[in-house]
């Protein structure tokens, strides 16, 4: 999903997110629907965005949400419950699985990391 | 000669005792006339007031009153506070506000809190409608669901400062300035440990009485409620929920605006605040 892989450009390009980052080296999945895609991150860099294949293929954690719900999150001007990945958490648009310590321990990185697919002004 | 331009803002220490314990609290003020006091959010302290310590207009007519809960900010924690856990609870909220607006000499006061700042005042005006002009819920609900959990942050191995920020960014518009923005994170990094999960005690468990907010007496005590749609944590469904408990209180919704109204958009929610504060008085 070209929508999906967009993000690993992104990332790279900005170096405010991967100093956020600097500590993350890890896999996790980003659930799209029923697709699940596995990010794998170096140092804050995102070394490979690749779609789950088979269960054995996995990451530490999982945050899911519909499609819909993510394009409404990547809108500019997202409206109200989806313009963070918390406030879609606080309403049960996203659903977070598996080992969250990573995740909590380098909180505004993931968000960083996946409001980077957020449209630009104009 | 200095070019300093000093705002109006005037800080300053003072000792207050409550049940044999001195707090050393820090308040600033601005301005004269009739007292409006400002309750800061959970996990922050009173620098969220500055642009409302600094408004010309309100200050012509209010004198701005906002303090440093203990614990929060340059007030300090209880001398023995390293064998105690934080926990805010709703009957110590209610005597630290009494007892610093009763040390203050404030007759009549009005007082606006936001978030816990927010609930602590509906029980205000509950308890203490005497006591009060008027009390304006900025971000207040009567009953708030937690939609994670407080463990994560006072632990040692997640930076208590860093998940702070990272969750009440959440909370914020996306409409907002990012100079604003990130000033209300610096204060949400620079909280003690622990502070913020003991301060959700209140806004999360403690502080709920949504089967007892429609014995509040508008008629004494007029309450208001102003809340910004952005924000997921007092949601305008729950502002609208207790509004509606409570007979006689007034509620807005400011659209583009989050948890933070006085401090994420000023120049907003002064369009919201300045009709109600003129209401009050008149």
């Amino acid at each position: 999903m070209k929508l999906i892989k967009n993000i690993k450009k992104l990332v790279n390009n900005n170096t405010q997110i991967i100093s956020k980052g600097r500590w993350v080296s890890l896999k996790f999945i980003l659930g799209v629907d029923a697709e699940d895609f596995i990010f794998e991150i170096n140092c804050g860099k995102i070394v490979s965005i690749e779609k789950r294949t088979v269960d054995t293929k996995t990451g530490l954690f999982k945050i899911s949400a519909s499609l819909t719900s993510w394009k409404k999150h990547w809108l500019y001007m997202p409206p109200r419950d989806y313009h963070d990945l918390f406030a879609m958490l606080s309403k049960k648009i996203i659903k977070i699985d598996g080992n969250i310590l990573p995740l909590m321990q380098n909180l505004q990185f993931f968000k960083d990391l996946i409001a980077s697919n957020r449209e630009k002004k104009g | 000669m200095s070019n300093i331009k000093f705002e109006n803002i005037s800080g300053k220490y003072f000792n207050l005792m409550i049940k044999n314990q001195t707090y050393r609290i820090y308040m600033e003020e601005s301005g004269k006339g009739i007292p409006l006091v400002c309750l800061h959010t959970a996990g922050s302290d009173s620098r969220q007031f500055r642009h409302v310590l600094n408004d010309k207009q309100i200050t012509k007519q209010f004198r701005v009153i906002a303090f440093d809960l203990p614990w929060h900010g340059k007030s300090n924690p209880p001398e023995d506070h390293k064998d105690i856990e934080y926990k805010l609870t709703t009957k110590d909220y209610l005597e630290l506000v009494t007892s610093f607006c009763k040390s203050m000499n404030l007759t009549k006061p009005i007082i606006m809190g936001c978030s816990m700042g927010g609930r602590i005042v509906l029980h205000l005006a509950l308890k203490f409608p005497d006591l009060f002009k008027s009390v304006i819920a900025l971000e207040g609900a009567d009953k708030l669901d937690p939609y994670y959990d407080l463990e994560w942050l006072n632990r040692p191995d997640v930076h208590g400062g860093e998940i702070q920020a990272a969750y009440v960014s959440s909370q914020i518009a996306p409409q907002s300035e990012t100079k604003y923005r990130d000033e209300i994170l610096w204060h949400y990094k620079q909280g003690g440990p622990g502070v913020f999960k003991g301060d959700l005690h209140f806004y999360w468990q403690d502080g709920n009485f949504e089967k007892k907010s429609h014995l509040i007496n508008t008629k004494k005590c007029p309450v208001y409620l102003l809340s910004g749609e952005y924000d997921c944590s007092c949601t305008p469904e729950k502002t609208i929920e207790t509004a509606r408990r409570i007979r006689g209180s007034k509620y807005k919704i400011i659209p583009g605006i989050g948890h933070f109204p006085m401090s994420e958009n000023p120049k907003l929610f002064f369009k919201y605040l300045k009709p109600i504060l003129k209401e009050i008085i008149s």
